[in-house]
C-alpha cells in the first residue's frame, strides 16, 4: 500500500468529494488487511457479522475502542516485522497502550508528521527549543509517546536545546543564550500542554521574567483536563505564553499514541483540522449514529497510516463537535472540529466491593 | 455499656450520625414488641416524608417495615419465647446501594441485637433522609436508641478492626475482598459473621408463556425485568446476567426483547461512559470468548444480546452491565444443574414451576441457587437471603428441657 498519493499533495488540499473517494478506498483496504492479519480484529468483526468486502461507505468502517490497545497486543504483522513498540504515556500504575510498528508504518508516520507540520512552518529547519527535559529521550523506560513526540519533533529543528533540566526546572541561562544566538530567526518550540503551563509559564511569571521573542512558533500537545481545573482556556493559555515569551504563534495539536503521525492541528482561528490523511466522525453515544455538524458526541478518528496494527478507525473516549467542512476561514480543506474533553466516568450503581484498598 | 475510650485518637475520625461510642450492647428478645412497634412507626414516618415519593427504594423500605409485613415474618419465624439477640452486631453496608444498610439494621434489630452500622461511603439523598427519619423515630424508643449507632468514616481498617473486636456478630456486605480483609481482623471467639460474597444470578423464561401473554402482561413483565437489571445497571449480585430460554422460539424472544427495549427507551439514562464500556465489552467478548459466544446483537446502545453456543462452568464469568445480556436456549434443565456451583444465587423466572425447580435444586445436591423468585423480585431483600436465615442466625436459642 502506498501513501504517495497523499504525500505528493498539500496536506489540507482535498475537498469533500475527492477526499471521500480516496480516503474510503484506503480505509476499506486497511479494514480488509487487518481482518486478514489480526486475529482479534477478525473476531470483533465476525461476532457482529461484518464483512469488510461489503462495506460501502466510510461511516460503516468498523471502529474499535482505543482502550483495547491497553488490554490486547493487536498487530497485523509477524513479530519479526515489528520495528518498534510504542507505549502511550500513562501515569504510573495505569495500563498503557502498546502499539506495534513496522518499519513501513514508522516511516509513514514521520513522513506524514513532517508534511503536516511543514505546511505551518515551512520546509527549512528552524532553531528548536524543546520545552521539556532531555531525560525523556535518555531514559529508555520513558520510551513512550512523550519521548517519541520529542524525538519526532527534532526533525524540524536544528541547534536543539532543552529548556528544562533533569529536575524539570527551567534553565534561564540556557534559554537566554539560545534567544541571543537566534534572536533574528524564527524560533520553533515544542512541548506538552500542561508541562509548558506548569514548568514554563508559571515559573517565568513567578520569577517575573519576560522574554521578547520576535518571531516564534510553538506547537503543543496533550490534554486540557488539569488546565480546565485551573479555569484556563486556549485563549488565556496563548495570552499567558505570549506574556512570558513574546511574539509567539501558538498551535495546539491533537493526536493519540494509537494514531501517531496523522495529527490534528488547531489553526489560527482556533479550529482543529483533519488533514488529507485523517478524518473525524462524531457519534451519538445513545446509538453510535453519525451526529450532525454542530452536535456533540463521541469522537471517532480515522487515519490511513496504521498498517501494522488495526488502528485506522478508533472510537475514543473524548467528546467533540464538528464545526464545518472545507470552509474554515484559514483556507484549509477538510473537516474542522472542537474537542470538549474526556467523557465523564460512569457512576456505578449497584453493589460493588465496599472495601476500598488503602 | 461498651466503651471505646482506649482508642480515642484513632476513633476521632468516626462520625456518629446516630448514637455514640457509649452503646448498650445487651440483647433484647427476638421479635421484641418494642422493635416491631418502632418499625411500624418508622414506616409511617418515611411515608410522611416528601422525599419518599421521589425515591422508590425509600417507599420499599417503608412498605417492608409496616406492621402487616413484620407480623407475617414473625409468624413464619415461629416461636420466639426462648430466643434473644446475641449482643452487638457490627454492619459493613455496601458503599453504593443507598438503603441496604437499613435492611441489615432491621434484620439484626428483629433478632434482638444492638447495632453499629457503618453507612455507605457515598452520599445518597435517600441515605441521608432515611438516617434522619430513623433518628427522629428513635427518640420515642430509648431502649432501641441506646442500642444504636450509625457511623461514617473514611476507609480505615484500624477503625473497622476496633469495632470488630467488640462485636458479637458481624454483617459483612460488599464482596469477596471486604470479606477476606474483615476475616483477618481479631474478633471475639464467639463472634459469628454473616458474609455476603460475590454471587452470580440468572433468569429462566418460558417461551410459550411469553407468546401467550397479552399486551399488559408482557408490558408488566418487561417493567419487572427492567427493575431487576437496568435499574441498578446489572451490578447487584441478584441481577441476572444470563437468560435461559425454555420452550424457546424466535417469536417469543422478539416479543420479550421488544417490550424490554421499549421500557429501557423510556426509563434508562444511558451514560456515555456506559455506552463505551458496553461496546468495549462486546469487543472483549469477541476476542476472549468466541468459543462460548456465537454472535452479539447490538440494538441501539441500550441493549446488547450475546448468544451462547454452549454452556459450561465458565459462563458465570460472562458478566455484562447496563443492559448487556447473555442468552441460551436451554433444551434440558440438567445441562444447567451440571454447571451450577456455590456462586449461583438468584434465579428469577417467568412461566415455570418455581416449587418444582426448588425441589430439583435440593435433589440434585447443588451448592448454589439460594433464591428462586419471579422476575421483578430480584432486588427484594428479605431476611432469607443468600442461603441464610438471617434473623435466626443473628439470635440465639435458649435450650430448655
Amino acid at each position: 500500500m502506498s501513501l504517495d498519493k497523499f504525500h505528493e499533495i498539500e496536506p489540507y488540499s482535498l475537498s469533500k468529494d475527492k477526499k471521500e473517494e480516496i480516503l474510503f478506498s484506503e480505509l476499506k483496504e486497511l479494514t480488509q488487511k487487518h481482518y486478514e492479519s489480526c486475529p482479534q480484529y477478525k473476531n470483533i468483526l465476525d461476532m457482529q457479522n461484518i464483512k469488510p468486502s461489503e462495506i460501502t461507505k466510510k461511516e460503516n468502517i468498523p471502529y474499535i475502542p482505543v482502550r483495547l490497545f491497553k488490554e490486547y497486543e493487536l498487530k497485523s504483522v509477524q513479530d519479526d516485522e515489528i520495528f518498534k513498540t510504542m507505549t502511550s504515556s500513562g501515569t504510573s500504575g495505569q495500563a498503557v497502550s502498546k502499539i506495534f510498528l513496522s518499519k513501513e508504518n514508522t516511516l509513514s508516520q514521520t513522513k506524514t508528521l513532517t508534511h503536516i507540520i511543514s505546511s505551518f512552518i515551512g520546509k527549512q529547519r528552524l532553531p528548536l527549543l524543546l520545552l521539556d527535559t532531555e531525560m525523556v529521550k535518555k531514559d529508555r523506560s520513558m520510551f513512550s509517546a512523550r519521548g517519541a513526540g520529542i524525538i519526532g519533533f527534532t526533525t524540524f529543528g536544528r541547534n536543539t536545546t532543552y529548556a528544562l533540566n533533569e529536575n524539570m526546572e527551567i534553565d534561564i541561562d540556557k534559554i537566554e543564550q539560545f534567544f541571543t544566538e537566534h534572536g533574528n530567526e524564527t524560533i520553533l518550540m515544542f512541548g506538552y500542554t500542561y508541562m509548558i503551563w506548569q514548568f514554563v509559564v508559571k515559573q517565568l511569571e513567578k520569577r517575573n521574567i519576560h522574554f521578547n521573542i520576535k518571531n516564534g512558533i510553538l506547537f503543543h500537545i496533550g490534554g486540557w483536563k488539569k488546565l480546565k481545573a485551573e479555569a484556563v482556556d486556549a485563549l488565556e493559555y496563548n495570552k499567558r505564553i505570549q506574556g512570558v515569551l513574546g511574539n509567539v504563534k501558538v498551535y495546539n495539536y491533537y493526536g493519540m499514541a494509537e494514531q501517531l503521525g496523522s495529527v490534528f492541528v488547531e489553526c489560527e482561528h482556533g479550529h482543529m483540522h483533519c488533514s488529507n490523511y485523517s478524518d473525524v466522525i462524531i457519534r451519538n453515544p445513545k446509538d453510535f449514529s453519525v451526529a450532525e455538524f454542530g452536535e456533540k458526541g463521541l469522537i471517532q478518528l480515522l487515519s490511513v497510516l496504521p498498517v501494522s496494527y488495526p488502528g485506522h478507525s478508533l472510537l475514543t473516549e473524548d467528546e467533540g463537535i464538528i464545526l464545518g467542512e472545507d470552509d474554515c476561514p484559514c483556507g484549509r480543506k477538510g473537516k474542522y472540529f472542537k474537542i470538549l474533553g474526556r467523557i465523564k466516568n460512569a457512576e456505578i450503581r449497584g453493589c460493588s466491593d465496599t472495601y476500598e484498598k488503602r | 455499656m461498651q466503651k471505646l475510650g482506649g482508642v480515642l485518637i484513632l476513633m476521632k475520625n468516626v462520625n456518629y450520625l446516630i448514637g455514640s461510642e457509649n452503646i448498650t450492647t445487651s440483647p433484647l428478645v427476638t421479635y421484641n414488641d418494642e422493635v416491631c412497634k418502632f418499625l411500624n412507626d418508622l414506616s409511617s414516618e418515611i411515608l410522611k416524608s416528601s422525599i419518599s415519593r421521589v425515591y422508590p427504594d425509600l417507599s420499599a423500605v417503608a412498605f417492608w417495615a409496616r406492621k402487616a409485613s413484620i407480623h407475617k415474618l414473625k409468624e413464619k419465624f415461629g416461636d420466639t419465647s426462648n430466643r434473644t439477640g446475641r449482643g452487638l452486631c457490627f454492619h459493613i453496608a455496601p458503599s453504593n446501594i443507598p438503603v441496604n444498610f437499613a435492611f441489615s439494621y432491621f434484620f439484626s434489630l428483629l433478632a434482638g441485637n444492638a447495632n453499629i452500622v457503618r453507612l455507605p461511603s457515598k452520599d445518597f439523598p435517600q441515605t441521608e433522609e432515611l438516617v434522619k427519619v430513623i433518628k427522629n423515630t428513635l427518640e420515642k424508643y430509648p431502649s432501641i436508641y441506646k442500642r444504636t449507632a450509625f457511623v461514617k468514616y473514611e476507609r480505615n481498617n484500624e477503625v473497622t478492626s476496633e469495632f470488630s473486636k467488640i462485636a458479637d456478630c458481624r454483617m459483612i456486605w460488599g464482596g469477596d475482598k471486604t470479606i477476606s480483609i474483615l476475616r483477618m481482623m481479631e474478633t471475639k471467639p464467639r463472634c459469628i459473621d454473616i458474609s455476603f460474597a460475590d454471587r452470580y444470578s440468572i433468569c429462566i423464561i418460558e417461551g410459550q408463556e411469553v407468546l401467550e401473554a397479552d399486551d399488559s402482561a408482557i408490558k408488566r413483565l418487561a417493567e419487572n425485568f427492567y427493575n431487576d437489571t437496568y435499574l441498578m445497571d446489572q451490578n447487584a449480585c441478584s441481577s441476572p446476567k444470563l437468560i435461559y430460554w425454555v420452550n424457546d422460539s424466535e417469536l417469543a424472544r422478539t416479543k420479550f426483547w421488544t417490550a424490554v427495549l421499549e421500557i429501557a427507551k423510556q426509563k434508562y439514562q444511558l451514560q456515555d461512559a456506559v455506552a463505551v464500556d458496553k461496546y468495549t465489552k462486546m469487543c472483549e467478548d469477541s476476542i476472549d470468548n468466541s468459543s462460548l459466544i456465537s454472535k452479539i446483537d447490538r440494538v441501539d446502545n441500550l441493549l446488547y444480546k450475546a448468544e451462547l453456543r454452549i454452556i459450561n462452568k465458565d459462563v458465570q464469568n460472562l458478566r455484562g452491565n447496563g443492559g448487556y445480556f447473555y442468552e441460551y436456549s436451554l433444551s434440558n434443565i440438567e445441562d444447567l444443574f451440571n454447571i451450577v456451583d456455590e456462586k449461583y444465587q438468584t434465579v428469577t423466572y417467568y412461566g415455570i414451576d418455581a416449587q418444582k425447580l426448588a425441589n430439583d435444586v435440593a435433589n440434585h445436591n447443588l451448592k448454589g441457587i439460594d433464591r428462586i423468585v419471579p422476575i421483578g423480585k430480584a432486588m427484594d431483600i428479605e431476611p432469607y437471603w443468600d442461603g441464610h436465615d438471617i434473623i435466626r442466625e443473628l439470635s440465639r436459642e435458649i435450650a430448655v428441657r
